[in-house]
């Protein structure tokens, strides 16, 4: 494998690697924002179950 | 298989089973993407007419797939939750709203990358690229409706109304550029002949698929797991599941 020319895209280098890169972001952004998203209402759950318990003790 | 059903749509019972699908989903979705990404940049031969610039088609056509496949998905989970009254399904369709904006904005964004050298415009109002455009804000525009209700089962039903209207785009993306012949290319992949692209620049493009297809999946377990905790509010169950 030539690295140049994997590196250069034939001339498209500007192109190609910036639809790759933007994949990358929108891929990890996905990623970031579903644990997230997941993780935060796990947390509130949480929060809900220990208020109910002071409560009732 | 009712008594099945119904077990799979108990909220306790799917989130642990949402819980246990997602590493699968995730890892298989890695190794399909970083496969697919090493054939379709290093290993296929660069095209004879866009040189290397083809290759952006393994990052544009797979999220453009996903994009609509995704709102199939979320106006299908939309209207079993109207019908049969499954909050669960309401809840897969609220979830899985973000994950096909995101590809349908990655769909356009790569699509305008790929436009500015082959066709020399960043954007142009071709049918297809204007009925991608209005598939993005039909997601924002679910997302905004569901977000302006504090009842989420005012939310669940105002928005799945959205969500269904919505879903006679997907095959006027699908056809436009059947019906209108303007800029962009017609299909090549999805023809009930024989696919039009050579065999080894067509494996990564599937490959691809199938890890969008999968990476997916992941985050719609993630996702819905988080909605059905919010929607659980004073469950017995939350206790031992958190």
């Amino acid at each position: 494998m030539d690295l140049q020319k994997f590196l250069t895209m034939g001339g498209y280098a500007g192109f190609v690697w910036s639809a790759y890169g933007l994949t990358t972001v929108v891929l990890l952004w996905n990623w970031w924002a579903a644990r997230r998203s997941e993780a935060e209402a796990q947390a509130s759950a949480r929060r809900r179950i220990t208020l109910s318990q002071e409560s009732r003790s | 298989m009712w008594t099945w059903f119904h077990k799979l749509a108990s909220p306790p019972h799917a989130y642990r089973m949402l819980g246990k699908m997602a590493p699968w989903f995730g890892w298989t979705a890695l190794a399909f993407i970083l496969v697919a990404a090493w054939w379709g940049l290093v290993k296929a031969p660069p095209d004879y007419q866009q040189g290397d610039a083809f290759r952006i088609l393994y990052v544009h056509a797979p999220s453009a797939w996903m994009s609509m496949f995704a709102y199939v998905a979320m106006a299908a989970a939309a209207a079993i939750g109207v019908v049969w009254r499954i909050k669960i399904a309401h809840a897969a369709a609220a979830a899985g709203a973000p994950i096909g904006a995101s590809f349908t904005f990655l769909a356009l964004a790569t699509g305008s990358i790929w436009g500015k050298p082959m066709w020399g415009t960043w954007w142009v109002w071709d049918a297809r690229l204007t009925s991608e455009l209005l598939l993005l804000f039909l997601y924002l525009g679910y997302m905004a409706l569901r977000s302006s209700f504090d009842d989420p089962q005012r939310a669940d039903r105002a928005s799945a109304v959205l969500a269904i209207v919505g879903v006679i785009n997907v095959p006027i993306i699908h056809y436009s550029v059947k019906w209108w012949t303007t800029l962009h290319q017609a299909a090549s992949v999805t023809k009930l002949d024989k696919p039009s692209i050579a065999l080894p620049m067509l494996i990564p493009l599937f490959l691809m698929i199938i890890g969008f297809q999968l990476y997916y999946g992941w985050a719609l377990c993630r996702r819905l797991r988080g909605e059905i905790l919010r929607r659980e509010r004073n469950a017995a169950w939350l206790k031992e599941a958190s």
